[in-house]
């Protein structure tokens, strides 16, 4: 089991709210994986301002920051993940952090994006995380019942391998190291042996070719076999799909002002107007994508 | 609940809101109950709301169902105002389970008895190893639904998805709309006028007004359970 939730706004009066929202949903579905927690918030301008990039990565014990020699830097340290944001380009900023800290493992990169990654009870995370004051327009979360992998920060999800990209994946992949194998003769780095790595490479490897959210997901549904319901996010997107014989659930909210997702109804119960929401289960093997308007 | 509510009298209704009350405190109210009619407030989701009944009570429940959302009812007549998740009813013994909305999967898994009515329509494995119950959805059924149904009645006024009753053994199954494929050993039986009569019973047990003349019957071919001699050579 893992716990799976998601949030895409349409209504931007509600995006000083959006971590409010995310801690309650994910305060709903701890039961389904207590273990660690990941969250990922887009638009959260308090870790990555207008105009810069920001890097969401593990620092090995110790690390120092200054150490980066970045102007106007802004480091943000929430629990093992540190966000380290500055008016660079990413890749530039991503290389920077690698090159200073060769052990570090970097967990998310964009222009509009801050991923966290620790272990302990996720009600506690997010506090640490200090979700409840984030905001912005969209952010997914994900608690983790191990089973492919140790329980370690950087074995939560959610997997951000690309720019501005988030995966987070409840089940598991049957045939990950065929096509893990695949990716890396096309030149595709790994940072763990994690199945759900895979997915997140593969989606990113399809977008990163100029397909859409849609595309990419069909794309996976094809090539992957195995237990999934997953939730994608872009840096304009909001993306659900479940394996075509649907193991793992899934459960869609949708308003004028919002689409959510999670894993059970119980972590939609709180959004502001769920007694009139679309809620509907996802059809097994059918991609549902969202787009920022 | 506060004392006031639980000492009221028969006949009465007794509420729980589950925004304060925690499911345990009613599911032991319901299981050795002072009244004979309940509300549930605020669900919110939360699962086992009011599993393990095991007599003729009463429990409207307002707002979505977790999981197993009445569970082993054993005489209990309950009713879910909105959506039921996962396994609704399951392994239900007697009385009937009302889901006015929508079901997740497994809803009447491996049920004996009783009769489960879903508004709205219920997602895969419907009826999944059933064994007596009577399942009636007004809406439509997802695949792999009545899988390995041993017995009861389950009546779909929508479209079944693929794999209906797929190895089957005794349990009818009668679909209004469309079915995607037949499971193995599932295939589509002749309606009788006996079959027309349980099913106009069925449909007027759930408050539904079909034709039962607009249905058709499934069942087992009964070629899968029992071993054949002419394998015997394989061995």
């Amino acid at each position: 089991m893992c716990g799976i939730v998601g949030l895409h706004l349409r209504d931007a009066e509600l995006y000083p709210q959006l971590g409010r929202l995310l801690e309650s949903m994910l305060c709903g579905v701890v039961e389904r994986g207590p273990d660690s927690a990941g969250v990922a918030v887009y638009g959260d301008t308090r870790r990555c301002p207008e105009g810069y990039a920001a890097v969401s990565v593990l620092l090995p014990p110790g690390a120092d920051t200054s150490g980066l020699s970045l102007d106007g830097a802004l480091v943000t340290p929430a629990g093992d993940t540190t966000i380290v944001a500055a008016p660079i380009d990413v890749d530039t900023l991503v290389e920077r952090v690698r090159a200073t800290f060769p052990t570090a493992v970097v967990i998310g990169s964009g222009h509009d994006l801050a991923v966290y990654k620790g272990t302990g009870h996720p009600r506690d995370l997010a506090a640490t995380y200090d979700l409840a004051e984030a905001h912005g327009w969209q952010g997914l979360a994900h608690t983790r019942m191990a089973t492919e992998s140790a329980v370690t920060p950087a074995g939560c999800h959610p997997f951000s391998v690309g720019p501005d990209q988030c995966l987070v994946h409840n089940g598991s992949f049957s045939n990950h190291a065929t096509i893990r194998r695949e990716l890396e003769r096309e030149g595709v780095r790994f940072d763990s042996a994690n199945d759900s790595e895979v997915g997140a490479r593969f989606v990113a490897s399809r977008l990163a070719q100029g397909e859409d959210l849609e595309k990419a997901l069909l794309a996976l549904r094809e090539t992957f076999d195995g237990f999934y319901t997953l939730l994608v996010t872009s840096a304009d997107g909001f993306a659900v799909v479940r394996d075509p014989i649907a193991c793992k659930p899934a459960v869609v909210a949708e308003t004028d002002a919002w689409v959510a997702m999670a894993s059970e109804f119980r972590a939609l119960a709180g959004l502001p107007g769920i007694e009139s929401a679309r809620l509907y289960e996802p059809e097994p093997g059918k991609v549902y994508a969202w787009t920022r308007s | 609940m506060d004392a006031f509510m639980k000492d009221g009298l028969a006949g009465d209704t007794i509420t729980f809101d589950l925004a304060s009350d925690p499911v345990r405190a009613l599911n032991a109210e319901l299981h050795d109950p002072s009244g004979k009619v309940y509300e549930v407030l605020h669900p919110a989701g939360a699962h086992a709301v009011a599993a393990g009944i095991d007599r003729g009570i009463t429990v409207d429940v307002r707002g979505h169902a977790g999981y197993y959302a009445a569970g082993m009812n054993d005489g209990g007549i309950v009713t879910i105002h909105g959506n039921a998740g996962t396994g609704v009813a399951e392994n239900m013994m007697s009385g009937t389970v009302r889901v006015t909305g929508d079901a997740s999967q497994s809803a009447g898994a491996t049920a004996h008895g009783g009769l489960l009515v879903i508004g709205g329509s219920a997602s895969m494995r419907c009826g999944i190893s059933m064994k007596g119950v009577d399942i009636v959805v007004g809406g439509s059924v997802g695949s792999m639904s009545a899988f390995m149904a041993q017995a009861g009645r389950m009546v779909v006024c929508g479209d079944a998805g693929d794999g209906l009753g797929d190895s089957i053994y005794e349990a009818r199954l009668y679909v209004r709309g469309t079915v995607g494929t037949l499971g193995a050993d599932c295939v589509e039986k002749p309606m009788r006028d006996e079959h027309r009569a349980e099913l106009a019973e069925l449909l007027a047990a759930a408050d539904l007004d079909h034709d039962p003349g607009g249905f058709r019957r499934y069942g087992s071919a009964r070629r899968l359970y029992h071993f054949t001699s002419e394998h015997s050579g394989s061995y």
